[in-house]
């Protein structure tokens, strides 16, 4: 079974910026326990471009399609047997990231 | 009633759980396992008439579910995931070995009150799956509308499906923590049923109660060494005991210093009190206990006494101290207070209760404790007001009743 795994930074308190040697660590642990699919950390929203092209012709937006105080800061796809076992990791990768993480599965 | 349609009503009691349990474990889906249930409990009502009852039951019961769960997989062959219904429909393995603590229905249990799903979904569900109550009647019960109750159930097992929450009873570490989720689910299930709310329904719901007592009672056969368990079995018991005393002739709450404790019943009391005293054995012993054990264990002081009078309040507030320092919330410092003022008289405990104000302004019994203090101490005025804002929130029938004649009596 596979979980899509939001990291959920907040802009009016975010997490602390230091985390990366732990994040790793948690990686390694991740990729040699068979859990790891896939991961990355996504650049601010503000970077973000919304395109429609479902009219005649392309609109190109500037910035994220949802302004809000939470944003997806980065993503993990992971391979775990059951929710439970999701949850606990999740549990590990908020403290290792400081911040707030969505677990959803995959259809 | 027939005989049959008692054993009917008794098998639906007492082995609903089961053959849900037992499909659930077989067919990995909770729809499936309740559909099927339900077909043969309609079958049951069928043919036991014609046919007689079957020595065992619960065993006709769980194989007739099986067969029909298979029909109804069959049938339903163009589905897509044919092979994994396939190997369901041939596997008879028996379910691999968990350990002592290990019951289908407490696994059931468990899924039902799994922590991802909302607090209500989890009282929705167990009381569905666990407790065997129809759709309509859990509506009822929380006076929510039934499409809005299917709903709510539907969308918990799709949510169980979906992100696969397991089948399974969770491992020791994590087993203190899940037990509390289905302890919160039970205890709702019980004070709804205590102090139902809704100005159409009874004021008390014995069929809640029961059913709260029966589900925990049904844990504590599977965990009987879980504190917690028996703290919260004690608690239901030793209140359901005052049921008898608590609504008057005439539909008014009777509050604990005018109940007739001749009416309460001694063996639910007796039952509770023994609980009680294995949990303070223990305590004894170096096992803190939580708080649906001091809980009980005020309960039990109260149940004790012969009158309010006789009551140790001393007692009951080193209780409630010993309840604060575990779980400092406002609700437990307004019931504190209660025992404040027996001890130390209502001036001291109006003070204690007017610091919570903004905490509980929304809720009822802060205004009514707050009523009854400036009651006693002559405040006439500020007490009546303090009624009137306790009236405007309160839900249950009888409590109306009851504060609408206190206020009435002010001059």
């Amino acid at each position: 079974m596979r979980y899509l795994v939001s990291v959920i930074d907040d802009k009016i308190t975010p997490g602390s910026t230091d985390r990366q040697p732990a994040i790793s660590a948690f990686n390694e642990r991740l990729i040699a326990e068979g859990h790891w699919v896939f991961a990355g950390g996504l650049a601010a929203p503000d970077t973000a471009t919304v395109v429609d092209s479902r009219g005649e012709e392309a609109m190109v937006t500037d910035g994220p399609f949802l302004e809000s105080k939470e944003y997806l800061a980065g993503v993990w796809v992971w391979e775990a047997p059951d929710l439970d076992v999701a949850l606990a990791l999740a549990a590990e990768a908020s403290k290792v990231c400081d911040r707030k993480i969505e677990v959803r599965p995959f259809q | 009633m027939s005989d049959t349609e008692a054993a009917i009503t008794q098998a639906h009691h007492e082995e609903w759980a089961r053959v849900v349990a037992a499909l659930t474990r077989r067919f990995g889906d909770l729809d499936i396992a309740e559909e099927a249930a339900a077909e043969a409990f309609v079958t049951a009502v069928e043919r036991w008439p014609a046919d007689g009852i079957p020595p065992n039951p619960g065993a006709w019961l769980t194989t007739t579910a099986n067969r029909k769960a298979i029909d109804r997989l069959r049938r339903e062959n163009k589905r897509d995931d044919k092979q994994k219904e396939a190997r369901m429909v041939y596997d008879d393995d028996p379910p691999e070995p968990l350990g002592a603590i290990d019951d289908d229905r407490l696994r059931l249990i468990f899924t039902c009150c799994h922590p991802a799903l909302a607090v209500e979904a989890r009282v929705a569900l167990t009381l569905r799956m666990v407790g065997g109550l129809t759709v309509p009647e859990i509506a009822r019960a929380f006076l929510v509308a039934e499409s809005a109750m299917g709903q709510r159930i539907t969308r918990a097992k799709a949510k169980i499906k979906a992100a696969r929450i397991p089948y399974r009873v969770p491992s020791a570490e994590d087993l203190p923590a899940r037990v509390s989720s289905v302890l919160t689910a039970l205890f709702l299930v019980f004070n709804e049923g205590y102090l139902a709310t809704g100005a159409d329904t009874d004021p008390l719901r014995h069929d809640l109660t029961a059913e709260a007592i029966r589900l925990t009672r049904l844990i504590r056969a599977l965990l009987p060494d879980n504190g917690e368990v028996a703290g919260l079995l004690a608690l239901m018991l030793l209140t359901e005991a005052r049921r008898p005393a608590r609504v008057s002739a005439v539909g008014e709450l009777v509050a604990l210093d005018e109940q007739d404790r001749g009416a309460w019943d001694t063996a639910l009391i007796a039952e509770g009190h023994r609980l009680v005293r294995e949990r303070l054995a223990a305590a004894a012993a170096g096992v803190a206990p939580g708080r649906y054990q001091i809980l009980a264990a005020i309960n039990a002081v109260h149940t004790s006494a012969r009158d309010m009078r006789d009551t140790d309040w001393s007692q009951v507030l080193a209780l409630y101290d010993q309840l604060v320092r575990l779980e400092p919330s406002p609700v437990i410092a307004l019931n504190r207070a209660i025992a404040v003022a027996e001890l130390d008289g209502p001036e001291v405990a109006l003070a204690a209760v007017d610091r919570l104000e903004h905490k509980l302004d929304g809720y009822h019994p802060y205004h009514a404790t707050r009523a009854d203090l400036l009651r006693r101490l002559g405040r006439s005025r500020e007490s009546r007001e303090a009624y009137d804002k306790a009236l405007a929130l309160a839900g249950n029938t009888a409590e109306t009743a009851y504060l609408t004649r206190r206020r009435d009596q002010l001059r």
